[in-house]
């Protein structure tokens, strides 16, 4: 019975031609179950060893989120073992001051490359600018920090907030661009003749319908930018450093060492204190939120749009 | 800024307006050169970062000399020796491994979710997958010094040092002094972070190969494996390798993590449970700290090098990616 069915073994006889044999189509049913065990093991072995990095952190650095946490500052490690009121607040003011800075300098000049590579394909810069925006894209985001560090810090003579906005666009910048030219890429030509065949000039074809149609797109670009952005420490460890304490005035923040989440996160892991231990887990919650929040809103918008182009 | 086609009513005033040439094509002048310049700056950019490099590097290479400083073997700032090997072997030895450790695990995971789930259980392996890669290097690297470390200490590098220790002394040299913080560590949490990037790249090229493809293999009879043993995974072959390079490149200049997780001993020789340390990691224990500009200048070297890794792992990526999928298509 199983000879009459189509399975044909690929297994060569004496005569040269494949056999087909109750005995090796079972074994190749058995196989095929085998292999699934496996698939459905390494699914299952990798969802669960990620899924238990993120609650571990959950679990540990809940009991460390409080008022105070989002509204003091660090300082002295006896502040923490003392009990003294404690918590991250410059740290989160910080990082909404580089994150921030980083945004405003990457976003303008990230979305007028993509423009110019979508818009403008036959202009010559275009083909240089691909790969060395491929390039930045690939390279180790210390390296944008050392970049950094050797145009303002080294001038500047100190760590700043400045600094860390600057390492953080690198980072951001290439990724809006690639975004920015894919969405803007699959916005139909009939829109651009459009707005051409009634009169406008090209650069209001691109500002007025080009972008708006697709708006969703670069800020979806630009989200999964932030939340790279967001979550490096290497570049800031050097640039803007860190600061213990909530800077005088918003100028500071910009001139002199700033807290960012990433980079305390990591000071306060590999420091001997158990109470700052316990606060580097709950600045992993806060920067877990980031990444979510920014996940969850980019599937959001992305779903909306499918749902509406259909 | 309100520019909506369809909704926007002073849409028809500036149609009305009369097109004079010079409006259209001054305003058009205007906004290429501004594009062209905001371009020119990411090109500056990227040319900017391999001129420091090089500049803030070339004192140590012209003091150690460019290939001397690279096999150079030992890194000493006390005593103003610096050599890069320790560091590109550290690199080379933990991505190499995380990549092997990692691959087929991977590829497991984008074979079932691409192949055989159903599509709400596909949808929520993607999601998951998709947020991993998106977990900051500090928070991973957080759980490996507190929950990762101490287990492997207590279940591996001890009982396997001690029974060394006790049976096969003369194993001592390779296993060395455990501490927890080694290039085990850093491996497997680097395995474990680069599985998202391959898993996303290999299902994408999975999910291109086209449906007749398959239908193909299972009329001639072939099983669900046998399908993708023979029509789909060669199919898929260039994406997949390209991605699991793409994922190599990740882990050359994954810092973070492994700067928590392997330890920072640059003495050779490295041992399994002994410190050790990468290039990313030393650039990111030592740049705040160095005050001697010899020692500034290594590590911009150092910075160097892993650019020249990093360039050529993704070219060969890139080249890959065209040549396979383009091709692939093609047929």
């Amino acid at each position: 019975m199983a000879s009459a069915t189509a399975d044909v073994e690929r297994r060569r006889g004496p005569s040269g031609y494949a056999e087909v044999t109750p005995r090796n189509l079972a074994r190749r049913y058995a196989r095929d179950r085998v292999v699934l065990f496996f698939l459905v093991l390494a699914t299952a072995s990798v969802l669960l060893a990620l899924l238990t990095i993120v609650g571990y952190v959950f679990v540990n650095g809940v009991s460390a989120l409080s008022l105070d946490f989002f509204t003091q500052d660090l300082g002295s490690p006896s502040r923490a073992i003392q009990g003294r009121p404690t918590g991250l607040g410059h740290t989160i003011v910080g990082t909404l001051v580089v994150d921030g800075l980083g945004l405003l300098l990457a976003v303008p000049v990230g979305v007028a490359a993509g423009i110019l590579l979508s818009e403008y394909p036959d202009h010559p810069l275009n083909p240089p600018l691909r790969i060395l925006n491929d390039t930045l894209n690939g390279m180790p985001a210390i390296l944008k920090g050392l970049l950094a560090w050797a145009i303002i810090v080294k001038p500047m003579g100190t760590f700043s907030g400045l600094s860390g906005g600057v390492a953080l666009a690198f980072v951001m910048l290439p990724i809006v661009a690639r975004a920015t030219e894919g969405v803007l890429r699959i916005i139909p030509w009939s829109i651009r003749e459009a707005g051409l065949a009634l009169g406008l000039p090209r650069w209001r074809v691109v500002l007025n319908t080009v972008l708006p149609a697709a708006r969703v797109g670069v800020v979806t670009g630009v989200l999964i930018a932030f939340a790279r952005a967001a979550g490096e420490a290497a570049p800031l460890l050097f640039t803007s450093f860190g600061n213990n304490f909530y800077s005088s005035g918003l100028l500071r923040y910009l001139t002199g060492p700033v807290d960012t989440l990433p980079a305390r996160l990591y000071s306060l892991a590999i420091s001997p204190y158990k109470e700052w231990h316990a606060m580097g887990w709950a600045a992993g919650i806060v920067l877990l939120f980031i990444v979510i929040f920014s996940y969850v809103f980019t599937r959001l918008v992305t779903r909306q749009r499918h749902a509406t182009d259909l | 800024m309100p520019g909506d086609v369809q909704s926007n009513p002073d849409l028809s005033s500036v149609i009305r307006q009369p097109t004079h040439p010079v409006y259209r094509r001054q305003g058009d002048a205007v906004f290429l050169s501004l594009l062209v310049l905001l371009g020119l700056s990411i090109i500056a950019l990227a040319v900017a970062l391999v001129w420091v490099l090089v500049a803030d590097g070339r004192q140590a290479l012209e003091r150690f000399g460019f290939l001397d400083f690279l096999t150079g073997t030992t890194w000493d700032p006390v005593r103003g020796i610096h050599g890069a090997w320790p560091f590109i072997l550290g690199t080379l030895i933990t991505s190499v491994a995380a990549l092997a450790l990692s691959f087929l695990p991977a590829l497991g995971v984008a074979i079932f979710s691409a192949e055989y789930a159903p599509r709400w259980l596909a949808g929520i392996i993607d999601t998951v997958v998709d947020l991993m890669a998106a977990i900051p290097s500090v928070v991973v690297g957080i759980w490996g010094i507190f929950v990762l470390v101490p287990w492997m200490q207590n279940h591996l590098y001890l009982p396997v040092f001690l029974w060394a220790n006790t049976h096969a002394p003369e194993l001592l040299p390779i296993v060395g002094a455990p501490s927890g913080y080694n290039i085990v560590t850093a491996t497997l949490i680097l395995a474990l972070m680069i599985i998202p990037y391959t898993t996303a790249l290999s299902r994408d090229a999975i999910r291109l190969v086209p449906r007749s493809q398959r239908e193909a293999a299972r009329a001639l009879g072939a099983t669900r494996w046998e399908t993708m043993r023979m029509a789909v995974i060669p199919y898929a072959r260039g994406g997949i390798i390209a991605g699991a390079i793409l994922s190599f490149g990740r882990a050359i200049g994954e810092t973070m993590a492994v700067a928590m997780l392997i330890g920072n001993g640059n003495r050779l020789p490295f041992t399994f449970f002994g410190p050790a340390a990468t290039m990313p990691s030393v650039i990111v224990n030592e740049f705040r700290e160095a005050v001697e500009n010899l020692h500034l200048s290594s590590l911009m070297a150092v910075g160097l090098y892993l650019f020249f890794i990093s360039l050529a792992v993704n070219l060969v990526a890139a080249w890959l990616q065209r040549k396979f999928v383009v091709g692939g298509r093609a047929l």
